[in-house]
């Protein structure tokens, strides 16, 4: 899937995914996609029920290798 | 009072908060976990007020949290494992509160937490010890006669029970599993292999389990000091749930009888064969057994069930005047509430029998998230 932008979050432990997530969101125009990387796995219910709490949408997300792999479109 | 004091908030280990929930102290609670997790599981008290604000609804500002908050009360964040609960405390001792604390290790390390208390006296001398796993409910006990020890359904984390026998110069001799359990991973194996004692099972629960153990059976008692063991063939949680009679006082229930419900059939997922074995130990067995013995269940449901000291106990009479699953005499009734009306299933139930028979070994990491949640084996929520 195509990026407007990218995070690596990997290695980062909670908050510190959601609290880079919600920066990187806040640089990006209404309808581009965020792709992060994240290794946490706790960040994978969190970043989902963040997308939904603030109305962003979680297109997708994968888990390969022991890395998390999501894309957000900012609302 | 300072002109602007930097106050910064405090770690409160899972000691500190057991304390706090055995002596049913106040404690305002702000977890910060998403709110799936939470209802999911969750940290319980008497005199203790809970609320869930997600961290991530909190990262602009905590102002939403102060709202709730109530001033100048020991408030407790917690999240799954420090993190976002220290980082959302910090917000918070910034923004002028006082007596802020995060929980050290989160739910992780609660959820591993046993406190011991005393459960009773023995004729002899001895004593009966629970060990309380609060945050899973888990009961585990240590009966303790002349210096020596049996351990029953001993949790994973083997080192209080190790700790807690060094201390008082006592051998831990017999360790005794109730049945194959499907809610925690046993300790008995590890605490038999790090003490040498001798680790019994029951033989019916026992089929495909890989290491060698001694079998748990009716007409063989154990003996410590001057205390006798005495197992009762139960079936009904499991075919093999075996009940222990301590003393001929107290009744150790395993998962089959608890304070406020009774076992469920279902955890090795044979529900409709069951049934009329838990409804003969129930009904049958146990309903001829003396009115005052002591049950001492291996879980407990809520914690209104734990006494001024923090242990849970009931007189066997007195559950067949108050315990709703012992008011069940309408065979069709029973059936239904046992097989129909069950809550959902422990996490990873199937995993943790395959490692509690010895057929996989996951890694201390793995076994711990294996572990995680409430523990489920009741049949009423």
């Amino acid at each position: 899937m195509n990026a407007d932008k990218q995070l690596d979050a990997k290695g980062l432990a909670c908050p510190m995914p959601i609290v880079r997530t919600k920066q990187a969101i806040d640089e990006l125009a209404s309808g581009q996609i965020l792709e992060v990387q994240a290794t946490d796995k706790g960040a994978r219910n969190d970043l989902a029920a963040w997308a939904n709490s603030t109305g962003h949408k979680l297109l997708e997300s994968r888990e390969e290798n022991g890395i998390l792999t999501f894309w957000i479109q900012k609302k | 009072m300072d002109n602007n004091p930097q106050t910064l908030p405090v770690n409160m280990t899972p000691d500190e908060l057991g304390r706090i929930i055995t002596r049913q102290e106040k404690l305002f609670v702000l977890d910060v976990r998403n709110e799936t997790e939470f209802k999911d599981w969750k940290i319980e008290g008497q005199a203790l007020e809970i609320i869930n604000i997600p961290y991530f609804d909190l990262l602009d500002s905590v102002e939403p949290a102060l709202k709730r908050i109530p001033e100048g009360e020991r408030l407790l964040v917690v999240c799954a494992k420090e993190g976002s609960s220290r980082f959302i405390a910090e917000r918070i001792a910034e923004a002028g509160r006082s007596e802020v604390h995060y929980l050290e290790g989160g739910m992780k390390r609660w959820g591993e937490l046993l406190v011991p208390v005393k459960a009773g006296d023995l004729k002899s001398g001895g004593e009966i010890y629970q060990f309380n796993r609060l945050g899973k409910g888990c009961l585990s006990y240590m009966i303790v006669s002349e210096g020596e020890a049996v351990v029953v359904d001993a949790a994973r984390m083997v080192q209080p029970y190790i700790d807690f026998a060094r201390e008082r110069g006592i051998r831990i001799q017999h360790i005794v599993d109730t049945h194959l359990h499907a809610d925690h991973i046993s300790g008995g194996r590890e605490l038999a292999g790090r003490t040498g004692a001798s680790y019994f099972l029951p033989p019916q629960d026992a089929d495909e389990v890989v290491f060698s153990y001694l079998p748990l059976t009716e007409g063989r008692d154990l003996r410590i000091g001057h205390t006798d063991v005495r197992p009762m063939y139960s079936p009904g949680h499991t075919l093999g749930s075996t009940t222990l009679l301590v003393d001929d006082r107290y009744l150790l229930t395993g998962d089959i009888l608890f304070v406020a419900s009774i076992g469920r059939p279902d955890l090795a997922g044979k529900a409709e064969d069951w049934v009329g074995d838990l409804r003969n130990t129930l009904y049958g067995l146990y309903s001829g057994l003396p009115e005052e013995l002591i049950v001492l269940p291996a879980h407990f449901g809520t914690v209104a069930e734990m006494d001024r000291t923090g242990a849970v106990s009931a007189k066997l009479g007195d559950l067949y005047r108050q315990n709703p699953g012992l008011k069940l005499e309408d065979e069709q009734t029973f059936r239904q509430t046992v097989t129909e009306q069950l809550p959902p299933q422990p996490h990873a139930y199937r995993e943790i029998r395959q490692t509690n028979m010895g057929k996989i070994s996951p890694d201390e990491e793995t076994q711990r998230e294996m572990e995680t949640g409430p523990n489920r084996c009741a049949v009423h929520d």
